[in-house]
């Protein structure tokens, strides 16, 4: 699915991630923990395509194929998806006719029919009862005046919706309590698929009691340190992050 | 990396106006200038009444001795009001009069065609689209088609050219005509008075609502040539109608004037919802050529529980000054102005609204939306004024201003003046930008940059969008996007 080979990531100059090699399969679900300012959402945003996040060096593959010469929603169209770390607001858009307006460009970039506003309307509150999201959200300005834990759902409620193949998912738990963290963990849960992989970003353990990830990878200071399988986190959780003391530096 | 987004955006932005093309039709045109044998020219062309031609007079002389306004925040070099042509009409197109499409210049049609407006009643009706528009076009100086005016008649609604009305209800006409905006009203009020040559007239009869929209389309296309459209609608008791104006020019190196007058009169319970959708050529990126749209506009409502809104879409013109207005006299009458200004490269922009509270319990609502991106200048400018006479007066007026980079200004003006103690007065402004963070959300689901400008935007202005009919605020919020494509690097 995903092939990321010696990446290096600059902002205004500065090289935030240092050589990152990660390779995804099809499928799997892969979690990646780090202390904060390592470069954990760096790496969702340059994978999602942001603007003013330099590679130097290193290539991106989906599929086989080149992601980095590609717009955001390009890349979205070849099946990106990322559950942002900071939701945005948008007001005056409802998240009814945001994720209408998202779910027909990408329906119409795969070369499929648009749906219309019914069979959306059908589809949004179906996968909203799932996510135990109140149908009265969705006629609420995108994000505009939701908790923390609405703003969240309705990230995993769009992942739901627009059927990504690649689901980067950037410290979804955060700001969560136990009980909606379980309904989150299921929603993202009920996602996984063998034609759909998972980056699953979390700076704590908790999350991975919920999503069993096939591998654990510790990203610190711009680099993977270790990876290994989920015992991984369990020693994390004992030991810290103090382990990976910055060797460039 | 990736400078892909970026780039196509780019040359989305420096896509032509899409409206700019010259229609060639051989013209009937006035020699430049302007004098009192301008004015009889144009009377004679038009087999006015003597009366009228008087008015025109007095208003002329009138605006002799009145001085250009130079109070709004807009700049622009001096005009030369001798340099323009205050005629022209196409040759092939009869005189006032009843006519059928079939007289009318087959390129004018094609124009038409080509600017999506709808003149062939057959194919409208033949189309699936309900509820239907009545059409009125404005062809530089003259009418050149007026839509479903057989059916309205039924209705006994009159909708046609005003040079028509003034031959065929000439008392009608010289009741109204300047009750509500006087000739010494401004400068250019003045001076449309003076030369104005054709525009809609529309009059709906006591007790009836308007069975479709009304709207009229003005095109300039003469070259040297000024537009100075004048519009009187009057709805009798009871009664109601949606009128919608709509606009375009061809692409030109040189500034044209637009200055048109718009009096709307209300009777006891009537109601007036007018909406523009303003797009005329806004001049190169460099601020060459454009429109100047310097407009009156203005609602009288007379009667008790009269009821004016005004709903505006600017997204054209080099300049426009501009603000439509209520004097809201009848008791309990209300008033409205729903706005969207945008203003993108060089434009600028001043405008806003004035609500005259006079008849007791009379409330008004105004919306502002101001949308400044590139070195652009957009001012609101708002004056709620409140007579001793208005007690229980009300007025909500909301101003939100935003910003797409950081060369372009927004300005807001807001006076309020009230004599009446019992009055309420409620004022909010905001000022916002589109961020960066916003659009890339967007783009990450899946939306063209262009897309995600128009989505951002439109929930901005949804306030205002919605209270356009259905159609237009689909095609409104396209037309923001272009404005302001390419605006966000
Ligand atoms: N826009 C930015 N400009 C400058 N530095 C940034 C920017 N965004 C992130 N950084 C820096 O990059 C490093 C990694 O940040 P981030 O990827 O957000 O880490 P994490 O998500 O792991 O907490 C931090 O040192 C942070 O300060
Ligand atoms: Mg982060």
């Amino acid at each position: 699915m995903l092939e990321i080979k010696n990446l290096h990531v600059a902002i205004d100059g500065k090289e935030i991630l240092k050589g990152i090699d990660l390779s995804l399969p099809d499928g799997q679900v892969h979690a990646i923990m780090g202390p904060n300012g390592s470069g954990k959402s760096t790496l969702s945003y340059v994978l999602a395509g942001r603007d003013g996040y330099t590679v130097t060096q290193g290539s991106v593959t989906l599929k086989g194929k080149d992601i980095l010469s590609l717009s955001p929603d390009q890349r979205a169209a070849q099946g990106v998806f990322l559950a942002m770390q900071y939701p945005v607001e948008i007001p005056g858009v409802t998240t009814m006719s945001f994720l209408k307006t998202a779910l027909n460009a990408l329906r119409k970039a795969r070369g499929q029919n648009p749906l219309d506003a019914l069979q959306i309307l059908k589809l949004l509150r179906e996968k909203a009862k799932a996510l135990d999201l109140s149908q009265e959200l969705l006629s609420r300005a995108v994000n505009v005046g939701f908790s923390g834990g609405e703003k969240k759902r309705n990230e995993v409620l769009q992942m739901a919706v627009l059927e990504p193949s690649l689901c980067l998912l950037d410290e979804t738990d955060s700001g969560l309590d136990i009980d909606a963290l379980r309904v989150v963990a299921n929603g993202v849960n009920a996602l996984r698929a063998p034609s759909r992989s998972m980056l699953v970003i979390t700076h704590y353990q908790r999350l991975l009691d919920y999503i069993k990830p096939d591998v654990v990878h510790v990203l610190a200071y711009g680099k993977i340190r270790q990876s290994g399988g989920p015992e991984l986190a369990k020693e994390l959780e004992k030991t810290g992050y103090a382990a990976f003391a910055r060797e460039d530096a | 990396m990736t400078d892909t987004p970026r780039s196509a955006a780019l040359e989305l932005a420096s896509q032509p106006y899409k409206y700019g093309f010259v229609t060639d039709v051989p013209s009937d045109t006035a020699p430049l200038g302007l004098s009192e044998d301008t004015l009889r020219f144009i009377s004679t062309k038009k087999n006015e009444p003597s009366w009228l031609l008087h008015w025109r007079l007095e208003a002329f002389r009138a605006w002799t001795s009145m001085k250009e306004p130079r109070w709004a925040k807009v700049h622009y070099p001096p005009i030369d009001y001798q340099a323009a042509s205050y005629f022209s009409a196409p040759k092939a197109g009869p005189k006032t009069g009843p006519k059928t499409l079939d007289d009318v210049d087959p390129e004018i049609l094609r124009t038409y065609e080509k600017l999506g407006i709808p003149l062939r009643e057959q194919e409208i009706l033949a189309g699936v689209t309900a509820p239907s528009v009545a059409v009125d076009a404005v062809f530089d100086s003259v009418s050149v088609a007026t839509t479903f005016k057989k059916e309205l008649e039924k209705h006994g609604i009159i909708f046609c050219p005003i040079s028509e009305a003034v031959l065929k209800y000439p008392e009608m006409v010289q009741k109204y005509l300047g009750s509500v905006v006087p000739v010494r009203d401004n400068f250019f009020a003045a001076l449309n008075s003076a030369v104005f040559t054709d525009g809609s007239f529309v009059y709906i009869p006591p007790g009836v609502t308007c069975p479709m929209e009304l709207s009229t389309y003005f095109r300039i296309n003469a070259k040297n040539t000024g537009q100075f459209e004048r519009t009187l609608i009057v709805a009798d008791h009871g009664a109601s109608v949606s009128y919608l104006e709509g606009c375009s020019a061809p692409q030109r190196d040189e500034n044209q004037l637009h200055a048109a007058v718009v009096e709307l009169v209300a009777l006891d319970d009537a109601s007036i919802k007018y909406s523009t959708v303003q797009n005329w050529y806004p001049g190169d990126k460099n601020g060459k050529g454009g429109i100047y749209n310097f407009v009156t506009k203005r609602g009288a409502c007379r009667g008790k529980r009269s009821k004016i809104s005004w709903t505006q879409v600017e997204t054209g013109s080099a300049i426009t000054w501009k603000y439509p207005s209520c004097i809201l006299q009848g008791d309990e009458s209300v008033g409205a102005f729903y706005s969207v200004a945008v203003t993108n490269n060089a434009q600028q922009a001043d405008t806003g609204t004035k609500m005259i509270h006079i008849g007791k319990n009379t409330r008004s609502t105004i919306i502002s939306k101001g949308i400044s991106a590139g070195r652009s200048q957009n001012s609101y400018r708002g004056l709620v004024k409140i007579l001793r006479s208005a007690s229980g007066a009300r007025n909500k007026s909301q101003c939100d201003s935003l910003l797409i980079g950081d060369a372009c200004g927004a300005h807001t003006f807001p006076v309020i003046e009230s004599r009446q103690p019992s009055a309420r007065v409620e004022h909010e402004a905001s000022t916002s930008k589109v961020s960066e963070e916003q659009l890339f959300y967007c783009r990450q689901r899946g939306l063209s940059s262009e897309d995600a400008m128009a989505l951002i935007i439109g929930g901005f202005c949804r306030e205002v969008l919605q209270e356009l009919p259905m159609e237009f605020a689909v095609e409104a919020q396209k037309l923001l996007g272009i404005s302001l494509e390419g605006s966000v690097g």
